[in-house]
């Protein structure tokens, strides 16, 4: 099948938005950021920097016309510091120049007097000082009272999981253009452009309607431009706005990895309670977020750790405690898996220690306690099309998990220096966004006169493929060539009120919605063609490869016949169709209820080599039975699986976020920021989907498929420490992650007692 | 003593941009990438990281040699448009034909790309490597794309796409002087870079030049563009002669000498010196990427002093010879005499480093080279060492082990190595040094790592050293403490 976009990316030819020529009076930004994690401002000296020929205009809080914030869930984070600055890489004023580097050099001029005060880089400490950004959130289930005394073993203990850059290519961009004097269009490089649109029009004090959002593609999201998109785009709005030309900013790497908001560390307590077979009666845990300055997506993404808390386990007591803390640290953010990732370490932590305590392998302990059909899950949904085991099943049947297991013991009796380890990581996650009201999607679909076809969706396309299988959608329904569907760039003038392109949804939500409008334009333009045909009503039409067939036999119309008569008729040749996911509900007052359309499941098997004399490691392969549901575009969902769980094992391995104690980045660059290289990957990557599944919840029975993956990716820490543990039998695991080749090392070699790696955050 | 310092500066700068002639005043200091984007308007080529860490404004530069082209990926970014003069760039527009061309073809065929952005890059890279490499294979390809990062696919699938390129057309691609015409045959490259030859040879013709003498001395530019990148804009540039038609790499009396000025991709490939030095095609493929190993030299690494240099952690076991001129006066600074304190080091602010020479190590002598970083491939070393060491009957009569990033400039294990030498080769020994080599270093803890964990890596390495060169000697059991 061809893909437009792929052909054009190939060729270079692919326009994003720093591509799109820009007027000769285009005026370029540059952010003054707060070089401190908090303080008083004092004065912002602006003189020597407007004296900077070229600059055209420096903007500060007091220039905004309408409300200084971009908050969503709260309305706590401020577009341009005020009396305050919360974190280093606060927006604090924004130069408007004529070029971008006439704006960088009166940037770097602007003089800002700050009177330091305490800042807080770590959540128990937040906690302890009483700040949270949301009352503690807690979900349970069972008596977890009552359970523990039922409990053969119960380990506890405690885990860290770092935070995680997004990495996208290409870095937040916007550009903005005043429209009639009185509106704006911006071209912001953002996974919601509804969202992009009511913060710009708050900003500016306009009615959404006057605020055009458009989005032609982005180079690569991962969650890092769900919300954070929102500010680079209301400054560059204003500033198009008040000086009424059009501006642009492209965030340089170095401060776009600084001061935007990453995935959420996270401190976590936890107690696990087994019988003495090794099943899991009881679980509690305390998950201590790393939020950062302000709300964001933090509390949505609590919500999202809690419901993954006990991953792919069914437990029958359990208790979870979720804490948003406030620290001084840029607003952390929404990344591929939306804080399950954080709740599944912990359980997987648990279970490995557990698994020690017990003297069994982990994998015991896992397959065990895998959900079944009909177990409830510990926010009161069902498990419904459960395929945990049948996944786990599927995996031992094809890679023999035991035989895996004693060609590495054989490997590591034979080898002194080099260790290999293996771990399984079930995976299980909803399919849904956790906030009900949001999983909604709208389409707008036009057949033209020459039978072309233009869909609008507010999907956005950024390497998941969504724009491909939008394609193949319509151009299934109506049968015709592939090539006559066009996907349109995501505007807000077409698609109102969208949610953004987040929680894996993007294909089921705008493609059932598509479905609908294109069934609706199939049915008129049937219902036309059965006229032209003088064909009865209860008489079957269909279209078949372009072709017209009635009762199944050929006629001589063909698709753009039909489209044309209908056209020549008057028969509306255009719709609009909306979707809401049916069914799901959540009780937030006692944290119950079908929360998610349905869940995927899957289990990975993980190889990996530990150099012990270096402690250095590889990544040997990563073998996975996944739930595809029915896959329509087995290439893309490969491609998603595959990438996802490259980003899952760099984050547990070698990508490693380290702050200062003043809050201050210290891993701000490509250069000391690794993320995985061809080399870093595993050697090989196997996907095999799960035989004969189907969803009927998802288009054309697929499932989703953009975050669960990642989630594989946890397995490589146990993977690793089970080579380690092949090394040195008596270790204890720390669970810390990312385990970088220096907490290996430390770990197999240190002679003081346990440490944190991140020498700045010791 | 070879003259390869010339310091020229054409005012105007003549380069052939894909088919296209160009040519600017633009001040020789800017970044290509930015000429490249802004001013030919030519998008495909991307900005991500501006360090020369992603790829994803990877192009193509060719330099006449005789009738030939040869052609090398560099990081645009951070390569100076006063480096392109008389030389022809291409970028992902330049490579694009009326169809596809198999290596766009082989990404579409796997489905190698997701968002995009970093596509174009990696599909110059492949294609550098087809221009230049000998051997076409699958871990020839790899290796061309060390220094493209894609944080989409995984990788997974841009691997499928160069075993899909391989099967379908690898076996064609067998004449490594004709390659060009080659290329051009099978659709690879467009016809146009037959042209070039001639086209290259008329601009050099017109190309007058102007000498200057101030500014800031540079060769590759590959740290100092990263690292300054704006203001060098202001400042004014020199560049050293990095293209020299003079041998780089050459032997006189028994001694090796190498041109500051040859890049490490030059040195890696040496035949000189991968028979004299056998590994180091191996340990080099450890010095940043492809496209920084294009461009990085062997003085720049140097002259840099950064404490974690590799080239330099490895020249200095070497005991070799840094040659500096100012003005026609020559100089010669031992290297392990050269650097005195955190980027500090005996050169005078005029003089500039011509050559690096060292002893060709006689008979016996093993070397070997390791390098701990958070990632393997392209990432800075956490510790990097060298060792050089001869042992008879057991018996270390010579040895020197070099250590980087656990001092402020680029260490000598001097007093490691002098306890070492004359002892015998055993594993009390050995940890004795270990003992030796943790008091004489002075690691700080940053970015690349705590103190206690370079501390571990010193003597790690110094044990990983002997047993990759004597591991029979030095058994792996007995390594486990």
């Amino acid at each position: 099948m061809v893909n437009t976009d792929l052909t054009k990316h190939v060729r270079g030819e692919s326009i994003f938005i720093d591509d799109i020529p820009v007027p000769v009076n285009t005026v370029y930004l540059s952010i003054l950021f707060s070089p401190l994690a908090h303080g008083k401002i004092k004065k912002i000296i602006l003189d020597e920097a407007i004296k900077v020929p070229g600059v055209k205009k420096i903007f500060t809080a007091k220039d905004i016309p309408g409300k200084n914030q971009i908050g969503g869930i709260v309305l706590d984070e401020l577009l341009l510091a005020e009396d305050e600055v919360t974190y280093v890489g606060q927006p604090v004023a924004v130069v408007a120049a004529e070029t971008q580097l006439i704006a960088r050099i009166a940037r770097n001029k602007i003089k800002v007097e700050i009177e330091k005060l305490k800042a807080i880089t770590d959540p128990r400490e937040a906690f302890a000082a009483g700040e949270l950004i949301i009352p503690p959130k807690i979900f349970s289930s069972g008596n977890i009272e009552t359970a523990w005394k039922d409990c053969d073993v119960i380990v506890d203990g405690t885990t860290e999981t770092g935070g995680q850059e997004h990495i996208y290519m290409e870095t937040q961009v916007s550009l903005a253009f005043p429209i009639d004097g009185e509106g704006i269009k911006i071209f912001s490089s953002t996974q919601g452009p509804t969202v992009v649109q009511r913060i710009a029009a708050r900003v500016l004090d306009l009615p959404m309607n006057k605020v055009e959002v458009d989005v032609p593609r982005i180079g690569g999201g991962f969650g890092g431009k769900e919300d954070q998109a929102n500010a680079w785009a209301a400054i560059t709005a204003l500033a198009a706005f008040n000086l009424k030309c059009p501006a642009k900013l492209v965030l340089p790497r170095e401060e776009d990895i600084r001061v935007t908001g990453k995935r959420h560390p996270y401190s976590s307590d936890f107690k696990i309670g087994l019988d003495k077979d090794g099943k899991i009666l009881a679980y509690e845990f305390t998950f201590y977020q790393n939020a950062g300055a302000a709300a964001d997506l933090s509390p949505a993404i609590l919500d999202r750790t809690l419901f993954h808390a006990a991953n792919s386990y069914f437990i029958p007591n359990l208790k979870a405690t979720g804490l948003c803390c406030r620290t001084n640290l840029p607003p952390n953010t929404a990344f591929r898996g939306f804080g399950g990732p954080q709740g599944m370490f912990v359980i997987e932590a648990a279970i490995f220690k557990a698994a020690q305590t017990m003297g069994i392998e982990p994998d015991v302990i896992q397959q065990k306690n895998l959900l079944k059909e009909g177990d409830s899950f510990h926010y009161g949904q069902n498990a419904v099309n459960c395929t945990a085991r049948l996944c786990w099943q599927s995996l031992d049947s094809k890679f023999q998990i035991k035989e895996i297991k004693d060609s590495i013991a054989k490997f590591n009796s034979s080898n002194t220096l080099l260790k290999k380890g293996m771990a399984l990581m079930p995976i299980c996650f909803g399919i849904s966004f956790t906030n009900t009201f949001m999983n909604q999607a709208s389409v707008l679909v036009h057949i033209y006169s020459d039978g072309s076809v233009g869909i609008s969706s507010a999907a956005v396309e950024m390497g998941q493929g969504i724009n491909a299988k939008l394609r193949q959608i319509a151009a299934k329904i109506f049968s015709v060539e592939i090539s006559r569907i066009k996907i349109e760039s995501s505007n807000t003038t077409r698609v109102a009120n969208a949610s953004p392109t987040a929680a894996s949804s993007s294909t089921d939500l705008n493609g059932k919605a598509l479905l609908i409008a294109c069934n609706t334009l199939l049915e008129r333009l049937l219902k036309s063609a059965k006229e032209d045909l003088n064909l009865k009503e209860n008489s079957f039409l269909e279209i078949k490869n372009e072709i017209v067939y009635s009762n199944g036999n050929p006629t001589k119309s063909k698709w753009i016949d039909i489209v044309n008569s209908a056209f020549l008729k008057r028969v509306n040749l255009s719709t609009q169709a909306q979707y809401a996911t049916p069914g799901i509900y959540f009780d937030k007052e006692i944290s119950k209820g079908n929360a998610f359309a349905y869940h995927v499941y899957g289990t990975a098997i993980i190889e990996t080599t530990l150099d012990c004399l270096r402690g250095i490691y590889r990544i040997d392969s990563v073998k996975v039975v996944h739930d595809f549901g029915k896959s329509f575009n087995k290439q893309i969902d490969i491609g998603q699986a595959e990438g996802g769980i490259v980003q899952g094992l760099g984050w547990i391995t070698i990508e490693d976020i380290i702050f200062d104690h003043e809050g201050k980045l210290a891993t701000n660059s490509f250069s000391n920021y690794k993320i995985p290289d061809i080399h870093f990957a595993p050697e090989e990557m196997l996907i095999l989907p799960l035989e004969n599944s189907t969803n009927p919840s998802g288009v054309f029975n697929s499932k989703a498929i953009g975050e669960p993956p990642l989630m594989y990716g946890i397995g490589v820490f146990f993977a690793l420490a089970n080579a380690m543990k092949a090394f040195r039998p008596n270790i204890n695991i720390s669970f810390s992650a990312p385990l970088t080749p220096e907490k290996v090392m430390l770990k197999l070699y240190s002679r003081s007692k346990e440490k944190s790696s991140n020498y700045l955050s010791q | 003593m070879q003259k390869n310092a010339g310091i020229r500066l054409a005012r105007t700068i003549h380069f052939i941009c894909n088919n296209e002639i160009i040519s600017t005043e633009i001040n020789p200091a800017a970044s290509a990438l930015d000429f490249i984007r802004t001013q030919l308007h030519l998008n495909g080529t991307k900005e991500s990281c501006r360090e020369g860490d992603c790829g994803a404004c990877s192009i193509l530069i060719g330099e006449l040699n005789g009738s030939q082209v040869n052609y090398k990926t560099v990081n645009s970014c951070i390569l100076p448009i006063g480096a392109l003069a008389g030389k022809h760039i291409v970028t992902i527009e330049g490579l694009n034909q009326q169809n596809l061309n198999p290596v766009q073809q082989s990404f579409i065929n796997e489905s190698a790309i997701q968002c995009g952005f970093c596509t174009p890059g990696f599909i110059v890279s492949l294609t550098g490597s087809l221009l230049s490499s000998s051997k076409i294979n699958y871990v020839t390809l790899l290796a061309a794309i060390d220094g493209n990062i894609c944080r989409c696919t995984g990788y997974a699938s841009i691997k499928r796409s160069i075993i899909n390129f391989v099967d379908l057309h690898s076996n064609k691609i067998n004449q490594a002087n004709e390659r060009t015409k080659e290329l051009v045959q099978y659709g690879i490259v467009p016809e146009y870079f037959l042209s070039i030859p001639d086209m290259l040879n008329n601009i050099t013709k017109e190309a007058k030049e102007d000498y200057i003498t101030n500014g800031l001395v540079t060769a590759g530019g590959t740290d100092i563009f990263l690292q300054k990148n704006k203001e060098i804009e202001n400042e004014g540039i020199i560049f050293i002669e990095t293209d020299s038609k003079l041998p780089k790499i050459y032997i006189e009396n028994n001694e090796c000498r190498i041109s500051a000025s040859a890049t490490v991709n030059e040195i890696r490939e040496s035949s000189i010196l991968n028979k004299i030095l056998p590994d180091i095609k191996e340990y080099f493929s450890l010095f940043g990427s492809t496209q920084i190993r294009n461009r990085a030299t062997l003085g720049g690494n140097i002259i840099n002093a950064s404490p974690i240099g590799d080239m330099t952690i490895f020249f200095l076991v070497l005991n070799s010879i840094l040659h500096f001129s100012e003005d026609g006066k020559l100089r010669e600074v031992s290297m392990s005499e050269f650097y005195k304190g955190y980027k500090l080091f005996d050169k005078k602010p005029k003089e500039i480093l011509e050559t690096i020479s060292f002893r060709i190590p006689e008979k016996g002598l093993k070397i070997n080279f390791e390098k701990i970083s958070r990632r393997t491939y392209l990432d800075i070393a956490s510790v990097n060492s060298a060792i050089l060491i001869n042992v008879r009957q057991n018996i270390i009569t010579d040895i020197s082990i070099s250590a980087g990033g656990v001092a402020p400039f680029p260490m000598l294990l001097k007093k490691t190595s002098k306890y070492l030498n004359g002892k015998q080769l055993c594993l009390t020994n050995l940890k004795e040094a270990c003992e030796i080599a943790e008091q004489e270093i002075s690691p700080i803890s940053d970015v690349r790592g705590s103190a206690e964990y370079k501390t571990i890596l010193v003597k790690q390495i110094i044990l990983a050293h002997f047993n990759k060169l004597f591991p029979d000697l030095i058994k792996a059991e007995e390594l486990v403490w």
